[in-house]
């Protein structure tokens, strides 16, 4: 093992050690956001792989977020299923819509990838809407405290949500530090340096892409899934505009291309949102206003400022 | 009703529609075209024409007329300003990077939405029609004695609708001659062709992309002064006017100001003709994809010749 690797793995197993510990000194309302944070981030981390790794900026991960939280939610809801292959039917559910959209939208490149990933996470939102008899649209669902019992452990206990949520992000990060170090990874950070390089190397850029593009949806719906399953409630919203947004921002701001940087951006920007929503109600302004700032004075976000000032070798 | 009147009547109310789409959409295919911005705020450009329009004519009060007049002018030209500074204050910086632009358009929606929800609040508030008339139409057919002319129960327009459509259509006139026929225009057309040929030749490009970037909101501001009186301005106005043009521009050809004329006639009396035969949800959902999948096959718009 390298020092580099060395002080790597002691970095990010020092963050999970923190969030780990963290939860026997919390109060509680804190407790709380810190487990919506985690599996939040973990959606962030999904959406960073494509955006910040692969360089594909996509307006439409709401739709795998959703997939998973509505495939999980209507398991239990009409299937009857219990949350463990509830959870993995959400998973598989964004695995296949992530791929299908792939397949679609990866025929395409730049603004009109962006465009393509709106529109049909836009049409999933009305499909949702239309379906309003069994998803009961805007006004969502609620999944009953005996439905969330997995393997005997009730996933509406804080202690216990806390403990699911903290899992799945250790999941995530560790999943992606590990892919981004691979040379998977590699190849795709090439893709977005430089897409013609790559292919006349020799490398598979499509294959690449695509692969990014079903590891990202779902890891998304993985969060969606999770999301749904501990906090015991599935709505339309999840899958608007809006929510395709906040992966970006939380991206955008923590730091683009960086494993802890969705950590980070979703960190502050919850924190940020949760104190200005005492002040007005209008509290989707400070989501535009830190989007515009970010892009005219820190596009490389709060981690990418540290990569580029303190340590260039930040995974 | 019959299905014949029927139909006449959802073209006539799809022909208000297409007029104000279609100023909307060329509004945003002038940006995309000269430009290169994807304005994902031009919706909320077209929310804040028909909120300042309410502003506007409540504000001086009098006969309905002298108010909507007013709004008329100033609406547009308030939108067109503050699309102008944003565009020298944040588009100007990121270079007009088509990505990072997408993005600080998103929060410029959220920044525009957000504060006239804090100022003008969540109601949803109407602007007096300056006239509004109704007209009866006519309808030929087979009664008991024969062929006959008479007027079904329900088929009937407004002057207020006639005179949108023919505002509409005069606008575009101009802005067609703008392009055509003025140094403006000519200055934008070369801006369009080669930003850098454009700036080697003493064209003070930012300027142009300024006045474009104004000129373009102050379109949609128009369209919305137009449609208010008929539907009511509300802060959350603005997804629906975006996503149409959108899928104007789009099916249009990106950029090509004929072709969006084109496709908002096309996709406004379609929307008109289809929403009486499906659900609204519904066909929102077959349109969205549609913009989808002509992305996907056919990038370059259904009408459109250049690569975008």
């Amino acid at each position: 093992m390298t020092r580099q690797t060395a002080r790597i793995l002691a970095l990010h197993g020092g963050l999970l050690a923190v969030l780990f510990a963290a939860q026997f000194v919390l109060p509680a309302y804190h407790h709380g956001n810190l487990a919506r944070i985690m599996v939040l981030a973990s959606y962030a981390i999904g959406y960073n792989i494509l955006f910040g790794y692969t360089g594909l900026l996509s307006l439409g991960h709401a739709l795998f977020f959703a997939a998973g939280m509505y495939a999980m939610g209507l398991g239990i809801q009409y299937g009857g299923l219990s949350p463990a292959p509830a959870f993995l039917a959400g998973v598989v559910a964004g695995a296949l819509i992530s791929g299908a959209l792939a397949l679609l939208a990866l025929r395409t490149t730049g603004v009109a990838f962006m465009i393509v990933t709106l529109m049909f996470a836009q049409a999933g939102y009305l499909t949702i809407l239309y379906f309003g008899e069994y998803t009961r649209g805007d006004e969502g669902f609620v999944i009953q405290t005996a439905q969330r019992m997995l393997w005997g452990i009730n996933l509406s206990d804080p202690v216990n949500r806390y403990f699911a949520a903290f899992g799945l992000f250790a999941i995530s990060l560790s999943l992606s530090l590990w892919m981004v170090r691979a040379p998977f990874g590699r190849v795709l950070v090439a893709i977005r340096e430089n897409e013609d390089r790559v292919q006349m190397l020799g490398y598979d850029t499509y294959v690449h892409k695509l692969g990014a593009m079903v590891v990202s949806g779902t890891i998304s719906a993985a969060a969606g899934a999770a999301y749904g399953l501990l906090f015991g409630y599935a709505g339309a919203s999840f899958a608007s505009v809006q929510y395709s947004i906040f992966p970006l921002l939380w991206v955008l701001l923590g730091g683009a291309g960086t494993v802890l940087g969705p950590f980070i951006g979703t960190l502050f920007m919850f924190y940020l949102i949760d104190l200005s929503s005492g002040v007005t109600t209008a509290y989707m302004l400070i989501a535009g206003v830190v989007l515009v700032a970010l892009t005219l004075f820190a596009p490389q976000g709060l981690a990418g400022e540290v990569r580029r000032r303190v340590w260039r070798g930040l995974p | 009703m019959e299905l014949g009147p029927y139909i006449l009547l959802a073209s006539l109310e799809g022909a208000v529609t297409a007029a104000v789409l279609a100023l909307t959409a060329v509004g945003l295919s002038l940006v995309f075209g000269v430009m290169r911005v994807v304005n994902i705020a031009h919706g909320e450009f077209f929310m804040l024409g028909a909120v300042i329009a309410w502003w506007v004519a409540n504000s001086i009060g009098g006969p309905p007329a002298m108010g909507f007049a007013a709004a008329l002018v100033i609406a547009p030209l308030v939108v067109g300003t503050i699309a102008a500074a944003a565009d020298m204050t944040i588009l100007k910086r990121l270079e007009y990077d088509p990505e990072r632009t997408i993005v600080a358009t998103i929060g410029l929606l959220y920044i525009l939405q957000q504060l006239t929800l804090m100022t003008y609040g969540p109601d949803a508030r109407p602007v007096e029609a300056p006239f509004n008339q109704r007209l009866a139409l006519p309808w030929i057919g087979r009664t008991e004695t024969g062929w006959e002319m008479y007027y079904p129960w329900g088929l009937s327009t407004t002057t207020y609708k006639l005179a949108v459509i023919g505002a509409a259509a005069a606008v575009l006139g101009g802005v067609w001659a703008m392009m055509a026929r003025t140094r403006i225009g000519l200055l934008m057309r070369a801006t369009q062709a080669d930003r850098d040929m454009a700036l080697a030749f003493g064209i003070p490009v930012e300027k142009v992309y300024a006045l474009v970037f104004g000129i373009g909101a102050g379109l949609a501001a128009l369209a919305a002064v137009l449609i208010v009186p008929i539907q009511q301005a509300h802060y959350l106005m603005g997804a629906d006017p975006l996503l149409l043009s959108f899928i104007v521009v789009i099916i249009g050809g990106l950029g090509s100001l004929p072709g969006t004329v084109v496709a908002a006639i096309l996709i406004g009396l379609s929307d008109g003709i289809i929403s009486v035969f499906f659900s609204p949800t519904l066909a929102k959902i077959l349109a969205t994809l549609l913009v989808g999948l002509v992305l996907v096959f056919r990038p370059n718009g259904l009408f459109g010749t250049r690569a975008p």
